[in-house]
């Protein structure tokens, strides 16, 4: 695991800034990521008592480590900008939409579009993820310990996909030039979307993704890659039936 | 003697008229509908077929060159820490980079500057050529996402989110390759030569109760500073106001289906969504039935193009209104000096409308570096800017005859139908009468 985590030692020396949403409204807390500045020395971050809340550290703008102690409602680190966030639970509808940089780490589950739109950055979720996952994909590298659900990388325009257990329907529907690596079952394969050959470039870059989710004992020639066919770049009343 | 029947003068059908006959043969030859840009071009009713009643003895006229008419608009009253402040009711709709060439961005954002209006964002992310010349700049966040990110939605003044588009609802956009240059390619995250489809539905929310959720993550990102407008196609404009007030939207774009596009099918944009016209008065009625009317601003656009439209959208009860086409048309977009030119495309100026295949000889909606060399961003600005002051002076001209020292004084009552059709869709009764469609009277 990237060492984003608060430690210990950081916690008891009163290192990281704690913020209680059972007892602080969500915009104190925001307003306060947002009001960090370059070479700021408060870059440990600890929310205590999320209980699903939405918008959950959204447009964190500075390299700062923000662990979530509990389970986040929708959007939680929409827009990351070089925040590392950890959530200790799981995670609502959109994590980590649109990221820009910095990473992601959701301990639990997250629900449907996980990283939509995301542009750059990790995220990486150690439980399953629902359906359309990385819906959308602009750059964002995104590791799925568990499974995906259907619709996943719908639309994905780059970055890439690691999905350790199964993807269900429709994976990589009208998909653009994002990577995607299943190692489980695919339910079914999108539009446009074709089983492609796992060159040592691509085992290279699978390594490097798995390595910097913190994952051990699984090897990336236990993958299949899948991408675009490209047959759709371009209209052609011929493929009408694709459509 | 031979008797000769007269011969019978030929006749076309009305049905089958000559345009029609010429889409069936290029679908034929072709295998593909019709893409194009713009709004619709068939006949609706609009606002040409409502007129105003001046004051005489039971209203008081004021003067027109003396008296003041206040013609100012604060949108983003009922949220955002920071409202949009405009010197005038008329703003420029969004429109891409992309779709448009880079020196026409600058000059929409040069006019609407010298104007003390806002210009917006579009479909292709936000441009340094916009921003720097826009004193206000809308950002649209759109289901797309393209070039979409928190740098440039804090740089931003107000914050649109986009559900649909008046030409188009319920549709999303087609960039043809030939138009996608390497600055084009890169912003969208997209390989260079493709079509771009663009999405029609935002990725990561299905519904009005997840809309209400999305809204509050833009506020958090942006600290509840920016005024959020929710923008959609005039489908069903009663409840889908209704929803985007409930949703949380400081401001409400309805986008009548005059409104124009960038490239989208023909029979899209001529037979989905409804009427600006129509569109006007049920939004109005949700404001009021939620007793938000005034407190939610509602911004109309879709074929917009003098100071008498202004002012009919302000009396039926809009907070300000949007031009796309005027704008452009203001720019250069279509002009005659380029007759030649448009004739060499099969077109000619004032039809011209393959706005996706970046041959504009406008040099507007193109990404071709030498035809973007004929628009001049200041003489264009400049252009679009008279052009707002025009429209201003006319839609003040007439409510100072209705008696109005704002023109956002001017109401329903000063205002007839001169058809059943439009009396019924906006809601004032039929010249002549105190009849209004659906309502009784004489």
């Amino acid at each position: 695991m990237p060492a984003t985590t608060i430690s210990k030692a950081q916690r008891e020396q009163g290192h990281a800034r704690i913020f209680d949403l059972g007892q602080q409204p969500l915009r104190e807390l925001n307003q306060a990521l947002h009001q960090l500045t370059p070479g700021s020395n408060e870059t440990a971050w600890e929310v205590l008592n999320p209980k699903g809340s939405h918008s959950v550290a959204v447009g964190v703008d500075q390299p700062v480590a923000v662990d979530v102690r509990g389970s986040v409602g929708y959007y939680c680190g929409g827009m990351n900008a070089g925040g590392a966030i950890t959530v200790h639970g799981s995670a609502g509808p959109g994590v980590g939409e649109n990221m820009m940089s910095g990473s992601i780490v959701v301990k639990g589950d997250a629900s449907q579009y996980a990283g939509a739109t995301g542009r750059g950055g990790l995220l990486v979720i150690e439980g399953n993820a629902s359906s359309r996952c990385g819906i959308s994909m602009k750059g964002i590298d995104i590791v799925v310990h568990g499974n995906v659900g259907h619709m996943s990388a719908f639309m994905a325009q780059s970055g890439n996909l690691v999905v350790l257990g199964d993807a269900g329907d429709a994976l990589g529907d009208s998909i653009y030039e994002a990577r995607l690596f299943v190692r489980g079952k695919v339910g079914s394969l999108g539009a446009d979307c074709i089983a492609k050959e796992m060159r040592p470039e691509h085992l290279e870059l699978l390594q490097g993704l798995l390595d910097r989710a913190g994952v051990t004992g699984v090897k990336a020639a236990e993958f299949k890659r899948y991408g675009s066919a490209r047959t759709l770049y371009n209209f052609n009343i011929d493929n009408a039936d694709a459509y | 003697m031979t008797y000769h029947n007269p011969p019978t003068t030929p006749r076309k059908s009305a049905t089958f008229d000559d345009y029609t006959l010429s889409e069936i043969r290029r679908a034929a030859a072709t295998g593909i509908y019709d893409i194009r840009g713009a709004g619709a071009k068939r006949k609706l009713p609009h606002f040409d077929d409502l007129l105003f009643l001046g004051a005489s003895i039971s209203r008081y006229p004021l003067e027109g060159y003396r008296e003041r008419c206040d013609t100012s608009v604060v949108l983003g009253t009922r949220h955002a820490r920071k409202p949009i402040e405009l010197k005038i009711p008329i703003t420029i709709a969004g429109m891409s980079f992309g779709s448009l060439s880079g020196p026409a961005k600058e000059a929409l954002g040069r006019g609407a500057t010298l104007s003390g209006t806002s210009t917006t964002t579009g479909d292709g992310g936000m441009t340094e050529e916009e921003r720097g010349h826009s004193k206000q700049l809308v950002y649209q966040y759109l289901p797309s996402r393209y070039g979409m990110n928190p740098r440039d939605l804090r740089r931003a003044d107000a914050i649109e989110v986009v559900v649909g588009q008046g030409a188009k609802p319920g549709g999303g956009g087609m960039l043809l390759g030939q138009k996608i240059s390497d600055r084009v390619a890169e912003m969208r995250t997209l390989p260079k030569g493709i079509d771009q489809r663009s999405a029609c539905r935002h990725p990561d929310w299905t519904g009005p109760d997840d809309l209400e959720i999305k809204i509050l993550e833009l506020r958090e990102i942006t600290d509840w500073e920016k005024p959020i407008y929710v923008k959609v196609g005039g489908a069903r404009p009663y409840y889908d106001t209704a929803l985007a007030v409930k949703a949380g939207a400081d401001v409400v774009v309805v986008d009548g289906m005059q409104g124009g596009t960038a490239a989208t099918q023909e029979v899209f944009i001529e037979n989905v969504g409804q009427p600006t016209l129509a569109c006007i008065r049920p939004a109005v009625q949700a404001l009021q039935d939620l007793g938000m009317h005034r407190k939610v601003q509602l911004i109309v656009s879709g074929g917009i193009r003098n100071g008498a439209d202004v002012a009919k959208a302000l009396a039926l009860g809009v907070d300000a209104v949007s031009i796309g086409t005027a704008a452009l048309v203001a720019l250069g977009d279509n002009d005659p000096r380029w007759e030649a030119d448009y004739n060499a495309l099969g077109s000619t100026a004032g039809a011209y409308d393959d706005w996706h295949e970046g041959r504009d000889p406008a040099g507007i909606t193109t990404q071709d570096p030498e035809l973007m060399k004929r628009v001049d961003p200041i003489a264009a600005g400049r252009r679009l800017a008279n052009y707002l002051k025009v429209m201003t002076l006319e839609a003040q001209t007439i409510a100072r005859a209705c008696g109005k020292n704002s023109l956002h004084n001017l109401e329903p009552e000063d205002l007839v139908a001169l058809s059943i059709e439009a009396a019924a869709m906006a809601g004032v009764p039929l010249a002549g009468t105190s009849w209004i469609p659906g309502k009784g009277g004489l």
